[in-house]
């Protein structure tokens, strides 16, 4: 998982409310058995039309936005389905942030494990920072170290979970983690199937099938 | 004494291992051990290569099973079904993985195959007081029967295989209260879609919350799940509802159900599994029941519904806030401001999913079928909820009422709701259908999606037009 400790580069504004993670990655990109190929399918349909001709109207489409490396998007933003697919696809794409006022739990989840920085702020904030983008602003930049977000005239702090930020900074492997936990895991796992011991009846193994 | 909890808070206690920092209270960081998994063929691949890669093996591999749903074909002939190189290889990989890692697959092929979350609850594989995260949103669906369920994505599948934990941040809690009685006609997928509309697509997200009241209590175990499974689409993390004697004769009559014995020791465990009296919620909300009416979806999210009674709203009567996504999505379903929602023709039907293909979804929407024909020019497919479904409806003879009103009687998978398999809406083709969300392109690319009960998918497809399930059946009665 790539680090991120501080980045500048475009951003790009999908200010619609609910976009789900069926239009982040659709069905067609969701049929593989490895994560690779995902960049062309991210936001395909939004992209491309029936025909795979561009739509140019799209916001990534446009000439100034072909190096987007932030989104500022709507509440709710990755509501919907589990797919892991829609977070990898923002990687191979390029994106490395979003900035957003609530998102969809399984979605945020996703982009944690992943590197994915999701940044929460007051609908006051993300206005701000649209305007900003309205008035021609240059490249945002995010400093997860001193927890900063600059863009044109705009500059504040910002909050963010302190176990997500040493993530984002380390790229620290999880299981790796908390394996070191395992002889608690064991022991607890003991103790709780002994106390419940209804639990392993319902065991496949323990059925012919 | 200690201070009263919340039913999921009792849960979440009970699956602590251990707390990162402080513990107690919403936004504990904690590991959480995890009973049980369901994996699929299209979300669990990379978690196993990642296994594979790390030369790690799965910590409780009798704790999985492995379900064919999401890709498969729903051809009546199992083996003339259509697949493509990538399904074909997803659904090979699932069974290599099964083999390799020592988890029980079913495949196309197995007679007890079906969507996931049909399957799990009607082999007795779901317990109350589990802790039961799987890779597919839906998970939630598994709190009717007094569990904590949850979607995870793939990289917290890897972790639950090689740990049988996740690192778990507790939420925070709500309570949505459903006094009074459910009106006639009126159903629990009316229910949720109600709250959804009420509170919004982000109306819980966040949150775990219970469903709790007079109108709960008194829904039959596969009505619950309807709720539960749909209420990930108000933002619910987890959806709970207090286990009763219901819920333990469904689990008693399971094929994997536990002994008898193990019943009766786990019931006085399974009796505590309710909020406390006086335990505090972060957001309470109620409604009474009888003010819900039968809901169809207008737009392309799952809170953009209304009484089948109403008509497309106008923009300018919605919230500020509102207006510009409601534009969006009139245009992408192509309807005008003020359309009766009862005039709106439709050129599909579909009774299926996670959320409505349960034997009880299947006869509710027989009880409307009987003696009626899917209207000229509408195609009808209902893809039972799991193949054993489909052989409890035949038993019955449902099948023939379906066959009889010109629907296609098909095979199980999460088929149409996705529409990952053959099974989708060309562009432009607009579907009546028991699923769960109406997002742009989710059954397929241009497709437009109305959300309803089977009875009302039902209803619809015998008039041609989105339509009021009260009407036929009063026509029944006369």
């Amino acid at each position: 998982m790539e680090r991120f400790i501080r980045l500048s580069g475009r951003a790009a504004a999908m200010p619609a409310a609910n976009i789900d993670t069926d239009v982040i990655m659709p069905k067609a990109y969701l049929k593989g058995i490895d994560r690779s190929g995902l960049a062309i399918g991210l936001f395909h349909d939004l992209r491309f039309d029936e025909d795979g001709a561009v739509r140019r109207d799209f916001i990534l489409n446009r000439a100034d936005m072909a190096e987007t490396r932030f989104l500022i998007v709507g509440p709710n933003f990755g509501c919907g389905s589990s797919r892991e697919h829609a977070v990898w696809g923002m990687l191979q794409y390029g994106i490395r942030g979003i900035i957003g006022s609530s998102y969809g739990a399984i979605f945020a989840d996703n982009a944690a494990n992943n590197g994915l920085l999701l940044l929460s702020l007051p609908t006051t904030e993300i206005a701000a920072l649209t305007a900003e983008l309205d008035e021609g602003a240059g490249d945002m930049t995010v400093d997860l170290e001193t927890q900063r977000i600059e863009m044109g005239g705009y500059a504040a702090g910002f909050d963010i979970d302190p176990a997500t930020r040493q993530a984002l900074m380390l790229g620290l492997d999880r299981i790796g983690e908390t394996l070191r936990h395992a002889e608690r895991i064991r022991a607890f796992e003991k103790a709780y199937l002994g106390r419940k011991p209804w639990l392993m009846g319902a065991d496949s193994d323990e059925h012919e099938t | 004494m200690s201070a009263p909890k919340t039913l999921y808070d009792k849960i979440v206690d009970d699956h602590r291992i251990l707390s990162f920092g402080e513990s107690g209270g919403a936004g504990e960081r904690l590991l959480l051990y995890i009973d049980r998994t369901v994996l699929n063929e299209y979300t669990s691949p990379q978690a196993f290569s990642g296994l594979r890669a790390a030369g790690r093996a799965a910590w409780r591999p009798a704790a999985s099973l492995g379900v064919v749903d999401h890709v498969n074909s729903t051809n009546p002939d199992r083996a003339a079904g259509e697949l493509d190189d990538g399904a074909r290889r997803q659904i090979e990989y699932l069974g290599e993985n099964g083999r390799d890692f020592g988890i029980e697959i079913f495949d196309l092929f197995d007679p007890r195959q079906g969507i996931e979350h049909v399957v799990m609850p009607e082999l007795g594989l779901v317990l109350p007081g589990m802790v039961i995260a799987a890779g597919d949103s839906h998970s939630t669906t598994y709190g009717a029967f007094g569990v904590v369920g949850f979607g995870i994505g793939t990289s917290d599948i890897e972790h639950l295989l090689a740990t049988q934990t996740l690192v778990y941040r507790r939420l925070k809690t709500m309570r949505i209260t459903i006094d009074g009685t459910l009106a006639p006609g009126v159903t629990a997928k009316d229910l949720i879609m109600d709250v959804i509309r009420r509170i919004g697509a982000d109306g819980a997200t966040g949150h775990a919350v219970e469903f709790a009241g007079q109108a709960i209590d008194a829904l039959g175990v596969e009505a619950r799940m309807t709720i539960c499974n749909m209420a990930v689409e108000c933002g619910a993390r987890v959806a709970l509802m207090a286990p009763d004697d219901k819920v333990v004769d469904y689990i008693s009559g399971c094929p994997r159900a536990p002994s008898t014995e193990m019943l009766a020791l786990a019931r006085a465990d399974w009796r505590t599994l309710r909020s406390d009296p006086g335990a505090r919620f972060d957001k309470e909300v109620a409604f009474d029941a009888i003010d819900i009416p039968p809901m169809v979806s207008w737009g392309t999210s799952p809170d953009q519904s209304l009484a089948i009674t109403g008509a497309v709203p106008d923009p300018t009567d919605l919230p500020v806030g509102r207006r510009a996504d409601a534009i969006r999505a009139m245009a992408y379903m192509d309807l005008a401001p003020h359309t009766p929602l009862q005039d709106i023709a439709i050129d599909r039907a579909f009774i299926g999913s996670c959320t409505n293909a349960r034997l009880t979804d299947l006869r509710d929407a027989a009880r409307i079928l009987k003696g009626r024909r899917v209207a000229p020019g509408v195609r009808a497919m209902i893809s039972p909820g799991s193949s054993g479904v489909r052989r409890a409806a035949e038993a019955e003879g449902i099948d023939r009422i379906f066959i009889d009103a010109g629907f296609e009687w098909r095979r199980s998978g999460c088929s149409l709701c996705l529409a990952m398999n053959d099974d989708s809406l060309a562009p432009g083709e607009r579907c009546a259908s028991s699923t769960n969300r109406n997002f742009e392109g989710r059954q397929g690319i241009g497709g437009r999606t109305h959300l309803m009960s089977p009875a009302m998918v039902a209803a619809a497809a015998v008039t041609g037009r989105l339509a009021d399930v009260r009407v036929l059946a009063a026509e029944d009665i006369s």
